[in-house]
């Protein structure tokens, strides 16, 4: 699949594997309630551990406080031995589907795009997942954030094909 | 109802970094799904507004499940908000305390400076730095890098990626600058 040198395939998988889901089979929608009581419980680490907190992002990037290091470092460290022992026990999906990994290549968005978002990171102290959170305790105002993290995404989108990859 | 007591402190790293890190095998073996919220925001521009661009063109709703996925969060967000709530105010660096004192930021409770982050400040221009153009460019630079935090710093380190290990470093990179040297500007306004 990787006859095009250029950036001229926007094919999505090449640029952009965490979009598309690997399962082929189709689900009543009910079926989605599992995701939405992960999601909760995910919300809840988050505001119970700070991690969406814009006061311990400043202390992260100032290097005054250890604990985003210690969340993202020990996060890091399950995520590498679960993904490990699925692909060393062959560990099937609760449907019985073989669990996929794709390999993410290398492109300039990863710097120039990586370091965009990181100054966002900075400013807002959120990144996607925890906007959602922030909103849920009430600070209101992140909703203006978040439709301005899609409209960034739609402008990306539309001038995809001039920028450097 | 000591246990009630014990979740309302706020949690160790040890305890919350191998929860958020179990979310990939979790969300792996329950359907083959990789852990990424970014990925919702594209989601949201192909189910509103495609307009004809192809990045834009895919069958978004069997994508549906990362929708209900970050509903969860903020469902989440308002039960810990609402039922296990710290009882007191953060803590937080005193080094910290005190640059945030120089520009005003007196009131630190909740998690965001309730003196910055509101809808009166999103019309001054410093709030407007803040909360739209910071929006901005989360959405803008986390589709261009492929993927924000749990993409890339969770999921793709996870799976040993090094392009993920390579915009991670970047995501640092950039908040280490705006943190250290733009931001002070900013908060100055």
């Amino acid at each position: 699949m990787k006859n095009t040198k250029q950036n001229t395939d926007f094919e999505t998988r090449s640029l952009d594997t965490i979009c598309v889901n690997e399962s082929q089979l189709e689900h009543k929608w009910y079926h989605n309630i599992k995701y939405l009581i992960v999601g909760l419980l995910f919300g809840i680490v988050f505001i119970k551990a700070e991690i969406i907190s814009w006061y311990r992002i400043q202390e992260m990037f100032r290097f005054q406080s250890f604990h985003m290091y210690g969340v993202i470092g020990s996060a890091v460290i399950v995520g590498i031995i679960s993904v490990f022992l699925i692909k060393k026990f062959n560990i099937k999906t609760i449907y019985g589907e073989k669990i996929e990994f794709h390999n993410k290549t290398f492109n300039k968005g990863q710097v120039i795009g990586g370091l965009i978002f990181g100054l966002g990171w900075a400013i807002t102290g959120a990144c996607p997942g925890p906007i959602f959170a922030q909103i849920g305790t009430g600070v209101t105002v992140m909703i203006v954030t978040l439709f301005f993290a899609i409209v960034g995404t739609w402008v990306y989108g539309f001038f995809r094909d001039k920028l450097p990859h | 109802m000591e246990i009630i007591e014990f979740i309302k402190q706020p949690w160790p790293w040890y305890i919350a970094g191998p929860l958020v890190g179990l979310t990939v095998p979790t969300l792996l073996i329950l359907g083959n799904k990789n852990f990424g919220i970014s990925a919702n925001l594209r989601h949201a521009c192909a189910a509103c507004l495609p307009a004809n661009i192809s990045f834009f063109k895919y069958d978004w709703k069997k994508e549906i499940w990362n929708l209900f996925f970050i509903l969860g969060i903020l469902i989440g967000g308002i039960v810990a908000f609402q039922f296990l709530e710290n009882p007191n105010p953060i803590i937080i660096n005193e080094n910290l305390k005190a640059e945030l004192a120089q520009y005003g930021i007196t009131a630190i409770d909740g998690m965001l400076p309730s003196e910055i982050f509101s809808w009166d400040s999103l019309f001054t221009l410093k709030g407007f730095l803040l909360i739209v153009v910071g929006g901005f460019m989360i959405g803008f630079g986390s589709r261009y890098a492929g993927g924000c935090t749990s993409g890339h710093a969770i999921s793709g380190l996870s799976n040993l990626q090094l392009p993920s290990l390579i915009a991670t470093c970047c995501f640092f990179i950039g908040g280490l600058i705006m943190a250290n040297y733009i931001l002070p500007l900013i908060l100055s306004l």
